[in-house]
């Protein structure tokens, strides 16, 4: 009975200045969990020691479906089973929005072409995007690559989705088409892990809201105890301002 | 007209024509030769120099700086005259293809790592998250963006590859240069000279105007 992720001591810091307190989470399969705090608190970095694009301290430790995610032949498959969605998308802008998402399941899960291909179109209509299968990044919207970025991660059948506010970098009127895929996903069971500012999405979607602050996990709990009661001071004032605004 | 018949004598220029061409030959020769290897060992210098273990890294800049210091003429001399004491005879074409080479992969490797660390942060990472190898990262992500970048300053490299190959004839090589001084020295007119600087001129002026090109048309597609 072991979780999805399983992160115990999660210690990072440069030099001198710590990011993350030594960090203790477990995330189920079929789980949304929300990352809600300030700017500096560790939201990114958490997420992104997850599938090591931040290396972190040597006795802390992460499991992705029983696999340490360290570097060296494990890390390869632990990247495979989670995918990520960045801030600025990261399409590969010299491919068509198609060969963007079958890029990763022909080199890395061996695919033939004519496979990745049918397997892209349906991530793509699925995101609503497949007529514009054979376009360019730079010829969408930012709300279209950022379903593509999601489509492509799709397309390796991940085990997590992890999500680095997906949509801070987008017009306002394109937040919606994105937060509406995330919400379908979400519906389906895929396991996300979502840094967010959208607090209406965290607290419709997610069923566990993380509010960090100063690289800990200050409090924890369903999105209806974390808006509507939350414990601790740090987090009242956070919402405070946040839903201020 | 005096002038004329000195530098522009046209039976002279016809005479020589046929030994000009053989030199255009012997130049395309070890241009495209050494243009090529010197293609490939700048691209596998700029990975070790980008991505090997320290000492890798280390003796890879050292080789860089090095031969983007020693001139040429130097380096082709020694590797011509020098090595036979150690017991390393090259043939003249070897001996200019490998001062060539080794010069412009020196070049050619700083070209392609500035097109490397030109490429956005998030393109390694969106490629390392979908978990490709690599090599995978590299051939089918980072050095298709990569060579964009760099095809004009890589387009100048070639320009000064092909011009440097007029220092072989210092090695005996029959290039162009070399068979315009032997036809002028025979035929006692420096027209095969002014041949030789109008093809040489007319191999190149292409090239030079398409590094022209190009950088305008990145420059705009860059917006
Ligand atoms: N390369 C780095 N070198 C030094 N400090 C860094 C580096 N990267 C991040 N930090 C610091 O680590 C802390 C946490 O950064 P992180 O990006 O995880 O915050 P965040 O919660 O995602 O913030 P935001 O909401 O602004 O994205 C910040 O104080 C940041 O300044
Ligand atoms: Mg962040």
């Amino acid at each position: 009975m072991s979780a999805l992720i399983e992160i115990a001591n999660l210690r990072k810091a440069y030099g001198s200045f710590t990011v993350l307190h030594g960090i203790d989470l477990a995330i189920e399969e079929g789980e949304v969990v929300c990352i809600i705090g300030p700017s500096g608190s560790g939201k990114s970095t958490l997420i992104r020691c997850i599938n090591h694009l931040e290396p972190f301290d040597r006795d802390s430790r992460i499991l992705v479906d029983g696999i340490p995610v360290a570097p060296g032949r494990g890390l390869a498959a632990v990247r495979a089973e989670v995918g990520m969605v960045f801030q600025s998308f990261n399409l590969f802008p010299h491919m068509s929005v198609l060969r963007n998402v079958m890029l990763a399941p022909m080199r890395v899960r061996g695919l033939s072409a004519d496979a990745a291909a049918r397997r892209g179109l349906e991530l793509l209509a699925r995101v609503g995007i497949d007529e514009q299968a054979d376009k360019y990044p730079g010829q969408l919207s930012g709300g279209q690559q950022q379903r593509v970025a999601i489509a492509r991660a799709l397309a390796m059948e991940p085990k997590a989705l992890l999500f680095d506010e997906p949509t801070s970098a987008l017009d306002p009127e394109m937040v919606g088409e994105v937060l509406d895929v995330m919400k379908q996903l979400a519906a389906s069971g895929v396991t996300m892990v979502v840094v967010t500012h959208e607090m209406g999405f965290a607290r419709q979607v997610a069923d566990r809201v993380l509010f960090m602050d100063g690289g800990r996990i200050v409090e924890a709990g369903p999105p209806a105890q974390i808006f509507d009661a939350p414990r601790e001071e740090r987090t009242r004032a956070f919402l405070r301002a946040v839903l201020n605004h | 007209m005096n002038l004329l018949n000195t530098f522009f004598n046209v039976p002279v220029l016809l005479a020589s024509l046929p030994q000009l061409l053989f030199g255009l030959l012997v130049t395309l020769q070890i241009g495209v030769t050494s243009i090529l290897a010197g293609l490939v060992g700048g691209l596998a210098l700029a990975l070790l120099r980008l991505y090997g273990a320290r000492p890798v890294r280390v003796a890879t800049r050292i080789y860089i700086d090095i031969f983007r210091s020693i001139p040429l003429l130097v380096l082709l001399i020694v590797v011509y005259y020098a090595l036979p004491f150690v017991g390393i005879r090259l043939s003249p074409f070897v001996s200019a293809v490998a001062a060539l080479s080794l010069v412009s992969a020196a070049y050619t490797a700083e070209i392609f790592r500035a097109g490397i660390e030109a490429i956005p942060h998030g393109q390694f990472e969106a490629a390392q998250a979908l978990g490709l190898s690599p090599r995978h990262m590299m051939v089918d992500v980072i050095l298709p963006q990569a060579i964009r970048i760099v095809i004009p300053p890589l387009t100048n490299n070639c320009i000064n590859v092909m011009k440097d190959t007029a220092l072989a004839s210092v090695v005996a090589m029959p290039d162009l240069l070399k068979q315009a001084t032997q036809a002028q020295a025979l035929s006692a007119n420096p027209t095969p000279l002014i041949g030789a600087a109008i093809i040489y001129v007319a191999l190149l002026w292409p090239m030079v105007a398409a590094v022209g090109r190009l950088e305008q048309r990145f420059a705009k597609g860059r917006r």
